[in-house]
């Protein structure tokens, strides 16, 4: 993709266990423009996470390695930088900056002992320089901007004082606080209430669209892929196995897990009548293969109701099914 | 805050009052007479005026009525004469020693407090690097090891063997006050009190460590681009300080124990050697004294503690 903000190619990241290397993410490709959204999809386990913290070069130490491919981000300099090169020191230099995070967690990912002013002015003081009383200034503005009521009394409160809501607007405005030109949320809106992701998604879409950044957004609910993504890439056992529009990827899913995920959502009026009938909501029969037990072929194989001997046998290409969108899958065409 | 203090105030006076009627009933029970001290082994005293002695120090009254004279006059400040030493008042006395055992408390403290927290960093962070192993054997060492071992052992080494510390004392007698004098006398039994201490705070400061460095809010530091070494220092260190925090607070009578050993062993004019003395001649009124002013300084810094980790964790609110 030209001009992208974020581009991944073949990125595989290991873990290394028990003396083996395990890999989380298996040749992943992703780009993501600038303005754009993107949302990475898949259960626990599909590598959706470590695909970001490959990012922001937070993988467990000792543990986590970027084993190949590459990653490039353009930084707010307008220059790209491989990621995946860098010493510790100049990433610790991007992060908060160029690219910064919103966790899953509102709840535990902020500093239980510093005040929410202090914690988003800590990186306006470290990337930008700026006087801690600049720095507090430039805090209380930014709580007011993701729509904290009475900023300059919040700023001085402690995260047990707010609400999870707040404290996850608390840490969007701390992932903004340095303009970063990419910004990743990791399933930001999971631990909140229905009516809370709702305003969440609201106010990320605005401040997306007032600073067009570039937003991978982290999720394995489709319903809000639907509301905020331009574009998905659904993950299994590691590896993207479809990637197109969203609007697309759910009217004409190409990949049999993409299928069956959707069909999985409950839709309000359908579950109450499959109730009413007696009848199990529709699931995806089987589990996700474990990492270290990865089977020679498509992982999704053991769970597909199309899988062919063919399927067993070697790991299917990322095809290209019509313009912009791909599918894991040899038998996508009968999808 | 102000109410919260009061009430913690009268709960401490409670728990001295009944430190009081635990100690006086415990020395009543153990063996051995007071009125011995007075008797001189060459010209022992007839029975009858051993009964007299006995009547004037009150020791013939039933225990209840002793207890309650002892407490009007103590409420009043009047602790009682020592016995043992020809009739001084205990409590100037017994004033008199807090301060050179608050000095080397405080002392032992501080080192173990300093000391304990900064290994226990250094071991959480360098976790299972050949560093953490031995500084966690020596933990493990300076916990298992006695207070009779490493203070004897320290004193033969130290001033025994290589003369670099005076081998007891506070001041060499003789020479004018100097604060290098007292400092040279502090140091060794200072650090001796210390070594058990600092090998227990820098344990739990290493596993409460680690356990704070697996938080959320210490990844998300690390994502906003803090420095390694103030995530660890700024945003770690105040959220594990607080169990330690905690340790040190409730184990500071554990310390007193420590102290009245080597001040005996040190020969350090304390309130532990003094209470050695007041024990082994069963000099009751300053045993009394002694006690109860530890036990009011013990009940005081715990309650600075609490004070102090709401200081630190704005969670907790003293106030309610």
């Amino acid at each position: 993709m030209k001009d992208a903000v974020l581009d991944i190619s073949g990125l595989t990241t290991t873990f290394t266990i028990g003396g083996r290397a395990i890999p989380a993410v298996q040749d992943l490709d992703l780009a993501i423009a600038a303005g754009e959204t993107v949302a990475l999809v898949g259960e626990s386990g599909s590598g959706k996470s470590v695909t970001s913290l490959s990012i922001m070069g937070l993988l467990p130490r000792r543990v986590g390695q970027v084993a190949a491919g590459s990653i490039r981000l353009r930084c707010k300099s307008g220059q790209t930088t491989s990621l995946t090169g860098l010493d510790p020191e100049s990433l610790r230099r991007l992060r908060g900056n160029d690219v910064a995070m919103v966790f899953q967690e509102p709840m535990t990912s902020l500093n239980p002992v510093f005040t929410v002013g202090e914690q988003i002015a800590e990186p306006i003081r470290i990337h930008l320089g700026k006087s801690h009383r600049s720095a507090a200034a430039d805090a209380v503005r930014l709580l007011g901007e993701v729509g904290i009521p009475d900023p300059e009394r919040r700023a001085k409160q402690y995260p047990h004082e707010l609400s999870g809501g707040m404290r996850q607007r608390v840490t969007i405005a701390m992932a903004l606080a340095c303009d970063p030109q990419l910004l990743i949320a990791d399933e930001p809106t999971t631990a909140l209430d229905v009516t809370i992701q709702a305003q969440i998604l609201t106010l990320m879409a605005k401040l997306q669209a007032e600073r067009s950044m570039a937003v991978l957004f982290i999720t394995h609910n489709l319903g809000v892929v639907a509301e905020i993504a331009d574009r998905v890439a659904v993950m299994y056992a590691g590896r993207i196995v479809e990637t197109g529009p969203v609007q697309d990827v759910f009217d004409h899913p190409r990949h049999p897990y993409t299928k069956g995920l959707l069909r999985s959502v409950p839709k309000l009026g359908e579950a109450a009548q499959l109730k009413a009938q007696g009848r199990d909501l529709p699931t995806i029969a089987g589990n996700v293969p474990s990492l270290r037990h990865l089977p020679p072929g498509c992982a999704f194989a053991n769970r597909c109701e199309l899988a062919t001997e063919s399927c067993r046998a070697a790991v299917p290409v990322l095809e290209e099914v019509s313009s912009g969108r791909h599918a894991r899958c040899i038998r996508w065409r009968e999808v | 805050m102000l109410t919260y203090m009061f009430r913690r105030l009268a709960v401490g006076l409670a728990m001295l009052l009944a430190l009081s009627v635990l100690v006086f009933i415990l020395l009543r029970l153990a063996p051995g007479d007071p009125v011995a001290a007075y008797i001189n082994p060459s010209a022992p005293l007839s029975p009858q005026a051993l009964a007299e002695l006995r009547a004037r120090l009150g020791l013939d009254q039933p225990l209840p009525v002793q207890y309650l004279a002892w407490l009007r006059a103590a409420l009043s400040g009047n602790f009682g004469y020592s016995i043992q030493r020809g009739g001084v008042p205990v409590l100037p006395l017994v004033l008199g020693r807090v301060g050179p055992t608050a000095l080397l408390m405080g002392t032992g403290l501080v080192i173990a407090t300093v000391a304990g927290i900064a290994t226990g960093i250094v071991s959480a962070v360098r976790r299972n690097s050949s560093l953490d192993v031995a500084l966690s054997a020596v933990a493990s060492l300076g916990i298992s090891s006695p207070a009779f071992l490493t203070a004897l052992l320290g004193l033969y080494l130290f001033a025994v063997k290589f003369h670099v510390a005076p081998a007891g004392g506070m001041l060499t007698p003789g020479v004018p006050f100097s604060l290098t004098d007292l400092l040279a006398h502090l140091i060794l039994p200072a650090c001796l009190l210390s070594l058990g201490y600092a090998a227990m705070i820098m344990r739990y400061m290493r596993s409460s460590l680690l356990e704070v460095l697996n938080q959320d809010y210490v990844r998300t530091a690390r994502a906003k681009g803090v420095r390694e070494v103030w995530v660890i220092l700024k945003h770690a260190t105040r959220n594990a300080l607080l169990p330690v925090i905690t340790l040190i607070g409730s184990t500071i009578g554990v310390a007193v124990g420590g102290a009245i050993f080597l001040e005996s062993v040190f020969n350090w004019p304390g309130m532990g050697l003094l209470l050695v003395d007041a024990v082994s001649s069963r000099d009751y009124p300053v045993i009394m004294c002694a006690t109860l002013i530890t036990g009011a300084g013990v009940i005081l810094v715990n309650l600075l503690t609490d004070l102090l980790y709401a200081v630190i964790d704005p969670r907790i609110q003293v106030s309610k």
